[in-house]
């Protein structure tokens, strides 16, 4: 497989107006990834996956990754006038990293054995502006990942055939798999007649007594 | 029997290869599925309720608890008499969302966890989450441990795909002896593992870098023992099982699965083979030492689950191949990297995808680190669940038993299915 930048620089060729990016990977170089616009996301997978020298046919993983917004400490080495004599010093600047979900394909080739060519596709935020494209049109294998990825972090997969939820119940209201996920104290909680005899039990004991 | 002839042709085109680069996935047929249509858009929409009232459907809710569907799974059939129509699996019912779990601890304390995913294949389990943590921190593995975890994955998948022929059969209305004989059989792996790791199933022995414990005295030439004898089980469940006459006629030609969809759909492991694609990944990305061993990758030629049932067969027999190749060749050494820490592990920030090939597909785990004490983002690949991805294809035009059979195939485990 060919350099990410080349792959880049092909695909952005082949599906004019995409705005593609390479995101490298400091823990395994041959890692890295690309990130590609919701709004050209399809097009540029069926590139992949038809393409002769690329041939992804079979994408293997698909998963969301929640980045809450956060403010990153960087330390960042500075020269500067200290009494006079130019130092090297290390300063910590704060940024501010914009919150947003992230939804990542791991693309391989069975026909030609290479890959693994990494996809990301990020939402504008956590809130309301959390579409992406889905690309289970060009995969089938997307189909249940991309559900899963609906239902634990609330990325809507626009053009998926059948979006819904898929590990928790029909109703559930929250996405577990969110870094800021608060899980309720009774699951299932729901009015029983049960309730009524607590209350009715309560009456007969002072307040807070009762045992 | 009259089906002799019948049978030899189809054992006969049971091809065997080896993967070269070259010709990988050469049998995945020329043309493209056409954009992949899921499955037609008559059958997306959720459920029964638009053609329910029309008179003749009936739906029914085929589990969780039904025996057959391999633990708490459920399948929402609309059938025509008894032929299936539409069939949506439900899934959730053991969901503990395990990926969360992982997130919350330490890497090392997601290790037991991983036992709990595909509660038959623990040590694979194990093996694919070191493998994807040491390729996050740039761990290598001592020539040693690597022997070891070469013939753990392999005494599990000879075991794991005897207990699915097993529940295989015990679905298609065999009760009882094919399972036994599994199980008997299995019985030795599983106290192989106990003496080696301490538990039966949930072993929790491989470490980044390497493995828990050395292997106890003897080890070796009691894991010879139960291997050498492994040929006359196979060669007896084979006898007992290829050419019966009930099983040839509830799976041969049902369930079939095209290449094409095979393949655009994700389905991995002996299922995907199963339909002629040469994919293995002890060939295609060679993790481990798996490039030293000589052994073959079987492959189906019809794609149905007479296919997968017989490619679990001939895997096997591979599989014996391996360890003993790997029982011979074990090294004396050191079995953990010294570089490897256990506690207070924190791996450079970054993501690691690593995969490798469980007896039921491809287990990848994807991993984010930012840099801290536990994982950012802890991800399974899950085989079973995504295998099923193609149920629905299968099933639809079949009968509810064969719907049942087919199931049985595809060789799920609800802990990994649901996390």
């Amino acid at each position: 497989m060919e350099p990410l930048d080349l792959i880049r620089e092909r695909l952005g060729a082949a599906v004019p107006g995409a705005a593609i990016e390479v995101v490298p990977n400091p823990a395994v170089a041959e890692q890295s990834s690309l990130r590609v616009d919701p709004g050209h996301a399809v097009a540029v997978a069926r590139v992949l996956r038809d393409e002769a020298f690329w041939q992804f046919d079979y994408c293997s993983n698909v998963t969301g990754v929640d980045w809450p917004e956060a403010i990153l400490r960087e330390p960042v080495r500075l020269r500067r006038l200290i009494n006079g004599v130019e130092r090297e010093v290390v300063s910590i600047v704060e940024r501010r990293r914009p919150g947003c979900l992230e939804v990542v394909y791991h693309l391989y080739s069975m026909r030609l054995g290479h890959g693994p060519l990494i996809l990301r596709q990020r939402t504008d935020n956590r809130v309301d502006q959390v579409r992406v494209a889905s690309l289970t049109p060009v995969w089938r294998s997307a189909e249940f990942q991309e559900r899963e990825v609906y239902d634990l972090f609330g990325v809507v997969f626009e053009g998926h055939p059948d979006l819904r939820r898929i590990l928790m119940w029909e109703g559930f209201q929250d996405h577990p798999m969110r870094k800021d996920y608060v899980e309720p104290d009774d699951y299932e909680y729901e009015p029983t007649p049960h309730d009524d005899v607590l209350v009715k039990a309560r009456r007969h004991y002072p307040v807070g007594g009762g045992g | 029997m009259n089906g002799g002839l019948d049978e030899r042709a189809l054992i006969g085109a049971l091809s065997t290869g080896d993967l070269m680069p070259e010709s990988a996935g050469a049998a995945i047929e020329e043309q493209r599925p056409p954009d992949a249509s899921p499955s037609g858009s008559a059958t997306r929409s959720p459920a029964a309720e638009s053609v329910r009232g029309e008179g003749e459907f009936l739906e029914v809710s085929l589990g969780p608890h039904h025996p057959s569907t391999h633990g708490v799974f459920r399948v929402d059939v609309v059938l025509d008499g008894e032929r299936v129509v539409r069939l949506k699996p439900v899934f959730g019912y053991l969901h503990r969302n395990h990926e969360k779990l992982g997130e919350r601890g330490s890497y090392l304390a997601a290790m037991p966890y991983t036992d709990r995913l595909d509660y038959f294949c623990s040590l694979t389990n194990n093996w694919a989450y070191a493998l994807a943590v040491e390729k996050l921190a740039g761990l290598e593995v001592p020539e040693r441990a690597e022997y070891i975890r070469v013939i753990a994955a392999e005494l599990t998948r000879v075991q794991n795909h005897a207990c699915l022929i097993g529940f295989l059969l015990q679905e298609a209305g065999a009760m009882g002896t094919p399972i036994m004989y599994a199980f008997r059989e299995r019985e030795k792996v599983l106290d192989l593992f106990e003496s080696l790791t301490g538990a039966r199933m949930m072993c929790n022995y491989f470490r980044f870098g390497g493995c828990r414990c050395d292997l106890p005295p003897g080890w070796i030439e009691q894991c010879r023992r139960v291997v050498a004898e492994l040929p006359r089980f196979l060669d007896e469940f084979e006898n007992l099982l290829a050419t019966n006459e009930i099983l040839m006629a509830r799976t041969q030609g049902v369930g079939v699965l095209s290449a094409a969809l095979a393949v655009n759909a994700g389905v991995t492991g002996p299922n995907l083979r199963a339909s002629g694609v040469n994919y293995d990944l002890r060939k295609a990305d060679r993790y481990g030492i798996y490039d030293r061993f000589k052994f073959r990758v079987p492959l189906g030629a019809h794609g149905d689950v007479y296919d997968r049932y017989m490619i679990r067969v001939l895997e096997m027999r591979e599989s014996v191949a391996i360890l003993d190749q790997a029982l011979a060749g074990i090294p004396e050494g050191p079995i953990l990297n010294p570089r490897s820490r256990l506690r207070s592990f924190r791996p450079r920030a970054g993501e690691a995808y690593g995969r490798l090939e469980a007896p039921k597909g491809e287990l990848g785990f994807y991993l984010i680190s930012d840099g801290s004490g536990s994982p950012y983002r802890y991800r399974i690949r899950p085989p079973s669940f995504i295998n099923l991805t193609v149920l629905e294809d299968l099933c639809v035009g079949r009968l509810l038993q064969d719907a049942i059979v087919i199931l049985g195939g595809i060789d799920i485990v609800m802990g990994e299915v649901d996390r």
